[in-house]
């Protein structure tokens, strides 16, 4: 009895004591301060051009005078798309400046938002979605693909030849069509990885592949064909009385 | 990302009257019905729309918090002021819930207990744990209430897993620690809501959140020490003072600022001889619980440049130290040798000159046989009587009162930029502007005031124009339909080649509009003074008589008047100055009497309101410097005049007999209607000249420095440095701050 005593003890303390570190710090993966950068910089001007502007002139419109701040968030997205994909403090400078706001009240916005880029990003954003649905469907070899394809990325980077940017995304509601990613404004859903790499190359050629699931089904139909409703639907009359025929 | 009162729909840019368009967030009914709930047991009545917060501290129980502040828009983001209502399923954040007839509130309870430990357990887990090394500790909130609402111990063991946040670079003052952050963001809230700096705000979001300008930028505000108070940890400390010294080391004295002419209460924190800080003392009728920067901060001046002993001009003119019966007989001696009489002595009072020391003084040189008591107004308007004269005091003072501010409905400025020369009562009219429909107009300079105002002009001929004229505007429309229209004169006019015309032509349109603007409940004629002395020296009469404003003074005895014009003193005068900084106007001197500054001494100042409050003493006076009043006692002693009091009393019981409002401290004394009209009436005779048509130039160039003390402020000269003048403060970079020269 007392000779596992000394086999027992060693365990006891183990029990005991902690390791010292016992979870990954989270670190934020954006800055939510703004430093001065060549590429981003107050000096560097920006303004919308006609189109935009008038768009944006319309967009105001839709709210009371009094409350044209409300307008921050579709013009902020107007000077993204203008300045290819993303928002520089110029951008945010001249919102605040169309709306009259202090232009604190914008970066508020603009860094509340993870929508908002405030880095540079390449010319196509893949955005590969991973939580819990699309991950259950495959999503991690889905990221895993891009990133390999793309010449060994880490989300969040950006090809060298600019081309691309790759992050990893919270839900973006396509859940019945997991996994998917999001390439700029379009959603690619029902993915495999062969799917994904012939996405990802029609990309790099400067193509834009059809948008949608990439599976046979039609949008989120069931993909064990159909299950309900699959008789002829009736026609009008059908069943009626003659006179009704 | 807070709901605040913002000024979004108000720009200060000329299309800012846009005030029919302007609906404000925070703009409840003046409903003042009472409602009567149960809070722990106790019956309380409240008004309604208080908050539930509110209603338990009126029931005597106490509610922890971190974000409720009473002058601040509710956040309700620390959730630590949770209370327990029946039949509400949680636990309800008391700072944003509306007290409601009937409920029955509990703050006592287990669940109550529980919700505590466990806000407090959240706000910990990023919190660092440098108290030890933190500013902030002895005076923290989250370590008050840590101990006492927080748990024993602790589950959080990650050594390398608290958030960690920049520091930001807010300026001279304010010293930054952001990983002690709780974003409660109350300097957010103030800096909007109060101080009017819309650059201060929140980025990021979740754990990410953090306080800041987003951009690199410093926090140029004249009010940006108070977010120094209001944060409720150690993230905003304050620089100049940082480990100087701990809460508990200090001996607090009630006392009053002197800086501006606002008199705002304040506290002065000092340790053995030296005044450690400088912080604010709430009084709702003067600066609710604000104070400026230069109030706060230029409590270090008071350690340098000081004179400490009587100082004597000897043959090679240079100053040589003196015994204090030695300087005084050389003053008895230079009065001889110059055979002054009459006329020729003079007096000036200077900016920071007390109540008893006028007092004094005005009794020596009027039994001397003089009138000539001139002040430090700008060239030659202080050797003549004011333009608005001294017999009614409705005419110098502010006569709508401080808190009046926020009953006016139409603001009109003359010649003044309130943000400089009364920093504290510019948020007033920020705070009435954003959540009344106020509108201010501006004649004079133009100015930064972090409201908008309509600019009518820069001199008088367009200040006539809009008085007699029929201006057009919004401005101009609104005022005419004002029931509460208020008129701010700045103290500049008096010193202005048209302030005759200005006072006659305001006083003949405040006489002209009947009851209009000054009427049995309301006076709105006011005159802001900016400088502490004046409004005391107006009341008891230390001005010169006009036969005497022309004489030529062979002796010129100082009292703390460093604003003085060199050109207006003779080169064979003898000149005594008295006071506690060897500046401008010691540089004059024959003779340099030490006196006290105003944490020194217990005097009565004056507000511009006509508000006399008492000063105390924190510290001694250094080295042989002595109360003023008594300097001046003395050296009547000397000249062989009598005066008929010894002591502090005698001096009171003669101000009493002078004005008995001197010494009835902390109230105002209201002119009463028919005086104040009197008043006004001789004020229409005077500047029936057309104006010369100069325009008002602002008085207050550099906020930071107005008088002896901010100028021999370190502190000072950095904020004008970093904000006034713009140089790259190196010294100030984040990481590298040196020990300031006086620690």
């Amino acid at each position: 009895m007392f000779a596992r005593l000394p086999r027992r003890l060693p365990r006891l303390s183990a029990l005991s004591s902690r390791p010292i570190s016992t979870t990954v710090p989270k670190r934020s993966d954006a800055l939510f301060i703004h430093r001065d950068t060549t590429y981003n910089n107050p000096q560097i001007a920006f303004k919308f051009n006609p189109q935009n502007l008038k768009r944006a002139e319309e967009i105001i419109s839709h709210y009371p005078p009094q409350y044209k701040k409300a307008a921050v968030i579709p013009l902020l997205d107007l000077g993204q798309r203008q300045n290819k994909g993303w928002t520089s403090i110029s951008v945010m400078n001249y919102v605040a400046e169309i709306l009259e706001l202090p232009p604190m009240r914008v970066y508020e916005v603009a860094t509340f938002y993870t929508m908002f880029n405030r880095e540079p990003i390449g010319t196509n954003f893949v955005q590969v979605c991973t939580t819990t649905p699309c991950m259950l469907m495959g999503s991690t070899d889905i990221l895993k693909t891009t990133c390999a394809h793309l010449g060994g990325l880490k989300p969040g980077e950006t090809t060298k030849d600019g081309k691309f940017t790759v992050i990893e995304v919270e839900c973006q509601g396509a859940c019945s069509n997991a996994p998917m990613m999001a390439i700029n404004d379009d959603f690619y859903e029902d993915l495999t990885p062969e799917t994904t790499k012939a996405i990802l190359d029609a990309f790099s050629r400067g193509e834009k592949p059809k948008p949608g699931p990439q599976s046979s089904r039609q949008t989120s139909e069931n993909s064990a064909g159909l299950t309900a409703l699959a008789s002829k639907p009736y026609g009008p009359g059908e069943f009626c009385l003659p006179e009704f025929q | 990302m807070l709901r605040i009162v913002s000024s979004v729909s108000r720009p200060s840019s000329a299309s800012l009257l846009a005030v029919a368009n302007r609906r404000n967030i925070a703009s409840t009914s003046a409903r003042q019905a009472d409602i009567t709930l149960t809070v722990d047991g106790k019956e309380v009545t409240v008004p309604q729309g208080s908050a539930l917060i509110q209603a338990c501290e009126a029931a005597g129980s106490p509610v922890p918090r971190f974000c409720y502040h009473d002058r601040l828009a509710i956040a309700g983001n620390c959730r630590m002021c949770l209370v327990e209502v029946a039949r509400a399923p949680k636990p309800i954040a008391s700072c944003a819930m509306p007290a409601a007839a009937g409920s029955v509130v509990f703050t006592n309870t287990p669940l109550v207990h529980e919700a505590r430990e466990g806000v407090m357990e959240f706000l910990l887990a990023n919190h660092p744990l440098d108290c030890p090394i933190c500013d902030q500790g002895g005076e923290c909130d989250l370590q008050d209430q840590s101990i006492r609402y927080g748990s024993d111990r602790t589950r959080f063991h990650e050594i390398a897993g608290k958030r960690a946040v920049s520091n930001k670079d807010l300026g001279p003052i304010v010293k930054t620690s952001m990983n002690r952050c709780i974003q409660c963001t109350r300097c957010v809230r103030f800096a909007n809501e109060v101080a009017g700096v819309e650059e201060l705000g929140t980025t990021g979001r979740g754990n990410d959140l953090q306080i800041g300008m987003y951009v690199e930028k410093m926090m140029d505000s004249e009010l940006s020490g108070n977010i120094i108070d209001l944060c409720p940890v150690g993230a905003l400390t304050s620089k100049p003072y940082a480990f100087h010294a701990r809460p508990w080391e200090l001996k607090t004295t009630e006392s009053i600022d002197v800086l501006d002419a606002l008199g705002s209460n304040i506290r002065v924190d000092s340790r053995g001889v030296q005044v450690m800080r400088v912080q604010p003392r709430t009084n709702d009728d003067v600066n609710e619980e604000w104070i400026s920067d230069k109030t706060r901060y230029a409590y270090d001046g008071l350690r340098f440049q000081r004179l400490t002993t009587p100082l004597v001009k000897g043959p090679d003119n240079r100053f040589v130290a003196a015994s204090w019966p030695d300087a005084l007989a050389a003053i008895a001696a230079g009065l001889n040798r110059t055979g002054a009489s009459g006329n020729e002595i003079k007096a000036v009072a200077g900016h920071l000159a007390d109540t008893e020391a006028l007092v004094v003084l005005k009794d020596l040189v009027n039994r001397l046989g003089s009138d000539n008591l001139a002040s430090d107004l700008a060239g030659k308007f202080g050797n003549a009587p004011p333009v608005h004269g001294v017999d009614i005091r409705s005419n110098y003072s502010f006569n709508s009162t401080i808190p009046g501010v926020e009953n006016a409905d139409a603001i009109l400025l003359v010649g003044t930029n309130p943000r400089h020369e009364a920093a504290v009562l510019n948020s007033r009219i920020r705070k009435s502007w954003l959540r009344s429909e106020l509108v201010v107009g501006m004649v004079g300079e133009r100015a930064d005031t972090t409201y908008g105002y309509e600019h009518l002009g820069q001199d008088a001929k367009a200040l006539e124009k809009f008085l007699t004229g029929k201006p057009s505007g919004e401005f101009a429309q609104r005022w005419a339909k004002a029931e509460r229209p208020m008129i701010i004169v700045g103290s500049a006019m008096a010193e202005h080649a048209d302030g005759e015309a200005v006072f006659g032509m305001l006083a003949r349109y405040v006489s002209g509009a009947g009851n209009r603007v000054v009427r049995e409940d309301w006076n709105g004629f006011n005159v802001l003074q900016r400088v502490a002395s004046r409004p005391a020296l107006y009341e008891i009469g230390f001005v010169p008589s006009r036969a005497a404003a022309s004489a030529t003074p062979k002796f010129i005895y100082l009292l703390n008047a460093d604003e003085v014009d060199p050109a207006s003193i003779p080169a064979n005068a003898f000149v005594v100055y008295q006071g506690h900084h060897g500046d401008r106007g010691a540089a004059l001197a024959d003779v340099c009497l030490p006196g006290a500054a105003y944490t020194e001494k217990g005097s009565t100042w004056v507000n511009t309101e006509g508000r006399s409050q008492l000063g105390r003493a924190a510290v001694p006076p250094p080295g042989a410097a002595r109360e003023d009043w008594k300097i001046v006692r003395a050296l009547a002693e000397v000249l062989g005049v009598n005066l008929p009091y010894d002591d502090l009393v005698g001096v009171r019981d003669r101000m009493w007999a002078i004005s008995p409002s001197l010494v009835r401290w902390d109230g105002v004394e209201r002119t009463s209607i028919e005086v104040a009209k009197a008043g006004l009436g001789s004020l229409s005779a005077i500047g029936k000249k057309p104006p010369g048509g100069g325009k008002m130039t602002l008085v207050v160039n550099n906020f930071y420095q107005t008088d002896v003390v901010s100028r021999a402020s370190v502190t000072m000269a950095q904020c004008t440095r970093a904000f006034v003048t713009r140089e790259k403060e190196e010294l100030n970079s984040i990481g590298k701050e040196p020990l300031q020269a006086h620690a």
